[in-house]
């Protein structure tokens, strides 16, 4: 069972507190995408083995969406940032870089 | 046979004897015995049959690791199977029950499994019981399932409680031994906050039985120093009677704490289990015996060396007068001196090593006037309930007798595995330690946790250290790096220095005889409890099960409630040499938690019966109880599904409540719609968002049904929204809805339009909300007074705030039912006041409370739709007709782009009409339509299928919803809906209005 | 308007290791909001007279409280009968500012947990590290209590105010109870009053 740190409200809790929210930093397709783009926004999911990045909400808690770089093999917390932004901040990218030197994760490294 | 000694017993208290009974014998005992010491210290050597064969089983081991003796404990509602007689503390009054025979334990007529032995190999039941098909089914599994099995399941629910507790620490110790006792103290010194278990109700573990010198006292000493030490601190907790049961991700750990099982009268929770968060975790839990594969192991009075000296020097108890001693080591020869010590016989010590000289210990035995055979060993053990005499036998050769040797017990040791279950369990990786043969932590794979560290430290023997000063080292070194792991500078540590006797090596014995033919190998025992044999796992790997998880399966070695805590790595290391390679080249079969079996009540902690899970009450709850409610879950609401009267059916009840509903007044407690507040200058654009229809253009003072869809297009929510005022609405959600609407809403806010000015407050719970439903609805309210509630003041779809017979309230004027209908939102503190006004000023009028079903008919008679009847996460909102409640005027709306995809704008999709029989009768809920013609499985093809059906009284007939293919092209047409009960009923499409085509009767 | 009745009508368990009781109505307002928003934090503060709370506690003031539920959103407490009073004037404080009061109070239920035991109670449903040096009196925690979500505080070093949603005071009440039990002491903390 994991533990997060929740970035908005600074509490360290145990997964039971959380909920996961899938992939992080999709951009949503609306009625004028196509179908593919459509489709790939609906169903394409990354499912890496190493770096990801994930949304969760601080259900039990302040209630807030956040994301979470984690590593899916090891469950290495890499960092936990606002849910507020479109892409991975750069100290958490630098974190990473530092740790699985050469990691690529959709259009980011 | 096994007897008390006179004296001895350094864990017992003789002046606090105890009684107990096993299968309805009393017995005596004392204070600080376990079962098994007791059962000994009254010569019950025999304790089980074994799983398969039925052998008679006794003793093995001391501790957690015992195979056999499971006993049932307890009577009645309290008893509990499979518990371990080595780790059950005795108490006054303990009964206990032996398992697995019928009739009797001394005459077990499953024991003729035992000669059938040759015809019952590993493998055996896959083997024999495919075919012929049929009587898997009816002869062979109910003879396997009667005979199979060790306890017998509880029949009635358990009486006692049980509870969780969350505990966090910066360093957790695990194993209260003298390794972890030291290092707990170095951690402590750092000024961490430190927890130490132990699972047994004894600090100190082996230690005090091995010997030794600390700091030049006795070890003994010097554990309660460490435990005074240890005490005096205030970032230590001590802990006894907790198992780490497991270890999982970020450093967290199940702890198991058994409250009173060694006192049942005391008050409080039976076991507590602890949900333990550390920073860095210790194993010292020590290393368990392995035993030698010879034939016979497995006769009562064949035990582990260790544990033969456990019972002599803690309990004062003497396996036999006579004890052969057979070993590959030299620890076991600690078991021959303490025998000699208690008075008790050791005709001999075979031991298979062939050494160059003496070790110390051999030597010592020599001047203790033991006779020591090398490269010894055991042919066979003779005896049947119980130990008669041991044959002996060269251990390089195949078995040849050389002579015969009376005894009552047998101690072997085939040397000591460390205990790597806990490090294990969270992905640490081991080594195979060739001089020490045993696999232990790799210390550069320990399990790593959130920041990617290492996050557990094996110390003491659990690390390989099997010698007092390496023991004590180790766990100064784990404690350092523990402190240091968790953030805290331990400082300068000294391990105290400590001596013990030099030891010489080990020598790998994995079959006793080396060239042990079949006769031998099909009676030398590898796994106790679920009968594996050495030659079980030499056919399997005959057969082609190399791989060690393979063979595991393919035998159960391993599988029992032990774990092959014993067999492991015997049996590994015979699969190994079947395979003709090394024992690292087989490797292990993973480590599960839990160490031992825990209780499923200490699992489910305080969530049982009242409690097992939140139920959810509106402010009304106790007048529908008190008044006949029929209870009806709706999601962890509980809703009266109607309210039955005396001498009443819950039908005649439904039909009573639906009749009355609209021919007089109706009251429904409507206070589990969601209710949730949306303010903000981008409110109307939001909800523009999240509504298939517009919102924004509601005028304030007016309520619109909406429709929400998620982005695949699928109908997730319907309800009404009453605009408040220009920046404010209030979205009804349905029951069920409340909470993940809310969520749904705020998921978009904050992740998706976070620029957006809007804020969402989930009110729900802040009102009771009654619905007063019919044609004597106004009269009602009027009777009450304080509004003006004409049809002019207050028109349907219409909402206003005002005061009802002294309560402020908001009425809105909508309606589910199709008939005349007010919804009351009131302070839900106020609730019950209301609603019991209500019940007086309605009592001319012909009020009744209406439940669930009532409100179901209502609704189905006008067509309505139910979000989970009509929808199911496929139905799209065109499909159910409601195309009037899509916006074609927006751009965008969540689930827009989704409907617009191919399928779901297939003309082919099944849509809504009303559906009605022939006959009168009610359609099966979800009964399916055939059309002509079969599918590839050679099915009728399906048509369309029933989403609502009831009896309504107010039209006396069946009538029910449905999606059918073409459906609304169909009007008039007859379907085949063939019902589970073999009948097939016909049903004619019709429009799904029932009742009050014109919606002339909500408003008036 | 007749008088407002709370879930269990002031239910209390006095037989284990820590009393456990429905208090009377409590008058709560939720203030959704920008807390960094001057405006917001001045009526908040004025309606409440309690200073404004820094992440993770609560402040107190002689009759009212503010509680820190998240960036955006406070919890105001006060006497129950104050409510549209301090509603009204924590509007009149918002202005223009965009901001959502409301008044929640019969959504919500009150409990507390009281005696030197009080922490076990609360460490046997709540994933939250509630050893004395961990969590004080002054600060507020959210988080899951058994099966739903709660909040609570401490008012004094022994006693615990615990807030839930209405509909689910029974259950609340109920797993206190059972985690209350007596004989249940886990027996790890020092007794606050030196005793134990």
């Amino acid at each position: 069972m994991l533990i997060l740190t929740c970035p908005v409200c600074g509490v360290t809790s145990e997964e039971t507190e959380f909920h996961a929210g899938g992939e992080a930093h999709l951009t949503r397709v609306g009625p004028a995408g196509d179908e593919e783009a459509f489709g790939d926004y609906l169903f394409t999911r990354e499912n890496p083995r190493g770096v990801h990045f994930e949304r969760w909400r601080h259900v039990y808690g302040c209630g807030k969406w956040f994301h979470a770089a984690r590593c899916t093999t090891t469950l290495e917390v890499f960092g936990t940032y606002s849910a507020q932004t479109t892409e991975p901040p750069q100290a958490i990218r630098d974190r990473i870089s530092q740790k699985r030197p050469g990691w690529i994760w959709r259009d980011f490294a | 046979m096994s007897k008390r000694l006179a004296t001895g017993g350094r864990l017992i208290d003789r002046q606090h004897p105890l009684e107990f009974t096993f299968n309805g014998s009393k017995l005596r005992g004392y204070g600080g015995d376990t079962l098994a010491s007791a059962l000994l210290a009254n010569d019950r050597m025999l304790l089980g049959r074994s799983f398969k064969y039925h052998r008679p089983r006794g003793l093995v081991a001391s501790g957690a690791e015992e195979p056999n003796a499971l006993v049932h404990l307890g009577e009645g509602t309290a008893m509990e199977p499979n518990q371990r007689a080595t780790t059950t503390e005795l108490f006054e009054g303990l009964s206990a029950q032996s398992q697995n025979h019928w009739p009797s334990l001394e005459f077990d007529i499953g024991a003729i499994n035992a000669r059938l032995a040759r015809f019952l190999p590993a493998g055996f039941y896959y083997k024999m019981f495919i075919h012929p098909r049929p009587f898997w089914k009816h002869v062979f599994e109910p003879i396997i399932r009667r005979s199979a099995g060790l306890g017998r399941a509880p029949v009635a629910g358990d009486p006692d409680t049980y509870e969780h507790f969350h505990f966090f620490c910066d360093v957790m110790v695990i194993g209260g031994g003298i390794a972890g006792l030291q290092a707990a103290l170095t951690a402590a010194q750092s000024g961490a906050k430190v927890l130490l278990v132990e699972q047994t109700a004894h600090w100190g573990g082996r230690a005090p039985l091995d010997g030794g010198t600390v700091a030049g006292s006795p070890v003994d000493n010097t554990v309660e120093e460490m435990l005074a030490a240890l005490r005096a601190l205030p970032n230590v907790t001590l802990r006894r009677r907790l198992m780490a049961a497991g270890i999982y991700d970020h450093g967290y750990v199940l702890g198991y704490e058994q409250l009173r099982d060694h006192a049942p009268d005391a008050d409080g929770p039976r076991q507590r289990l602890w949900r333990i968060r550390a920073g860095h975790i210790i194993t010292a839990t020590g290393a368990v015996e392995r035993p030698l594969s010879f034939a016979g192991n497995d006769i009562p009075g064949v035990m582990l060396a260790s544990a033969i000296r456990d019972f002599a020097v803690n309990h004062g108890v003497a396996v036999g007068r006579r004890t052969v001693v057979v070993t590959n080591n030299d620890d076991a020869y600690l078991t021959a001196f303490a025998l000699q010590d208690a008075g008790l016989e050791v005709p001999v010590i075979l031991d298979a090593r062939v050494l160059a000289e003496d070790s110390a210990a051999m030597a010592r035995a020599k001047s203790l006037g033991i006779r020591v055979l090398m490269g010894h060993g055991i042919a066979r053990v003779l005896g049947g309930k119980r130990v008669t005499a041991v044959q002996i036998c060269s251990q390089a050769g195949d078995g040849t007798v050389l002579e015969q040797i009376g005894c009552e017990a047998v101690a072997m040791s085939g040397g000591w595995s460390p205990v790597v279950h806990l490090w294990s369990h969270c992905g640490g990786k081991l080594l195979w330690d060739e001089t020490q043969a045993h696999f232990r932590p790799d210390v550069d794979k320990s399990p790593t946790g959130a920041d990617g560290a290492a996050f557990v430290s094996a110390a003491g023997a659990a690390s390989g250290a099997m010698r007092l000063a390496d023991v004590l080292s180790s766990a100064t070194a784990a404690g350092v790096r523990a402190a240091e792991a968790a953030g805290f500078d331990p400082g300068s540590v000294e391990t105290p220095l400590a001596e013990s006797p030099e030891e010489a090596p080990i020598a790998p014995v994995w079959l006793m005889p080396a060239h042990a033919g079949y006769d031998l190998r099909s009676k030398a025992w590898l796994d106790y409890q679920n009968d594996v044999k050495v030659s079980d796992v030499e056919l399997a790997a005959r057969e082609g099960f190399e791989s060690v998880e393979h063979a595991k399966r393919y035998t159960t070695l391993g599988m029992a409630t032990d774990q092959g805590k014993l067999s492991n790595i015997n049996g590994l290391a015979t699969l190994a040499a079947a395979r003709g390679s090394t024992i690292p080249e087989v490797g292990t079969t993973t480590f599960r938690p839990p160490y031992t079996p825990i209780s499923m009540g200490s699992i489910a902690g305080e969530a049982r019966g009242e409690v097992f899970q939140p139920i959810r009450r509106t402010p009304l709850h106790d007048w529908h109880e008190a008044n006949g409610a029929v209870w009806e879950p709706v999601g962890q609401w509980r809703r009266p599904y109607t309210y039955r009267r005396a001498g009443e059916s819950t039908h005649d009840a439904v039909m009573r409540e639906t009749r009355n509903t609209r021919e007089n007044l109706g009251l429904l407690d409507a206070s589990t719609l969601g209710k949730i507040l949306v303010k903000g200058p981008d409110a109307g654009k939001f909800l523009d968002m999240l509504y298939t229809n517009m919102m924004s253009t509601l005028k304030p003072g007016r309520c619109r049904y909406g429709l929400m869809c998620s982005e695949n297009g699928f109908l997730i929510d319907d309800g009404v929204v009453a605009r408040l005022d220009q920046d404010t609405f209030l979205c009804h959600t349905t029951t069920g809805g409340a909470e993940h609407i809310h969520q749904h809403m705020e998921e978009w806010l904050q992740t998706e339009w976070w620029d957006w000015r809007v804020w969402v407050v989930n009110v729900t719970e802040a009102y009771a909300q009654i619905a007063v439903v019919g044609p004597n609805a106004r009269k009602a309210l009027e009777k009450l007074g304080g509004m003006d509630l004409s049809r002019e003041a207050l028109p349907f779809m219409g909402w206003a705030d005002g005061t009802l017979g002294g309560f402020r309230v908001r009425v809105f004027r909508i309606s589910f039912s199709g008939e005349l209908s007010y919804e009351i939102a009131v302070e839900a503190g106020q609730g019950r006041a209301l609603w019991d006004a209500l019940m007086v000023v309605g009592y001319d009028l012909g009020v009744m409370p209406y439940g669930t079903e009532a409100l179901h008919i209502l609704r189905a008679e006008k067509g309505f739709i139910m979000i989970g009847d009509e929808t199911d996460g496929t139905v799209i909102p065109q499909d159910l007709g409601l195309d009037w409640a899509i916006s074609k005027k927006k751009d965008d709306y969540i689930g827009k782009r989704a409907q617009a995809r191919s399928h779901m704008t297939d003309p082919a999709r099944w849509k809504l009409v009303g559906l009605e029989t022939l006959s009168g009768a009610t359609l099966p809920d979800g009964a399916y339509a055939v059309g002509e013609g079969m599918n590839a499985n050679g099915q009728r093809v399906t048509i369309g299928r029933v989403t609502s059906s009831y009896r309504s009284p107010n039209l006396g007939k069946g009538i029910a919803m449905g999606l059918v293919l073409n459906g609304p092209e169909r009007m008039g047409e007859v379907l085949e809906f063939p019902g589970t009960d073999g009948a097939t009923y016909r049903a004619r499409i019709v429009d799904p209005v029932f009742y009050d085509k014109a919606g002339e009767k909500a408003d008036v | 308007m007749s008088e407002p009745v709370t879930a269990l009508g002031g239910a209390v368990f006095e037989t284990g290791i820590a009393t456990v009781r429905e208090e009377p109505v409590q008058g709560m307002i939720t203030l959704r909001g920008d807390l960094e928003d001057s405006a917001v934090r001045a009526a908040a503060i004025g309606a409440s007279g309690a200073e404004m709370p820094d992440r993770g506690t609560i402040t107190t003031s002689e009759d009212a409280s503010l509680a820190w539920m998240s960036p955006d959103e406070l919890m105001l407490l006060c006497p129950h009968g104050e409510v549209p009073e301090r509603l009204a004037r924590l509007q009149e404080g918002l202005g223009d500012a965009h901001a959502l009061a409301v008044n929640v109070s019969d959504a919500r239920a009150l409990l507390s947990v009281v005696g030197p035991k009080a922490r076990d109670v609360l460490a046997k449903l709540c994933p939250v590290d509630l050893s004395p040096g961990a969590f004080t009196p002054g600060m507020f925690r959210r988080t899951r209590m058994a099966q739903v979500g709660a909040a609570f505080w401490m008012p004094t070093e022994e006693t615990f105010r615990v807030v839930c949603f209405r509909s689910q005071t029974q259950y609340v009440f109920d797993v206190l109870t059972v985690a209350a039990q007596k004989g249940s002491d886990v027996g790890i903390w020092p007794d606050p009053t030196g005793g134990g």
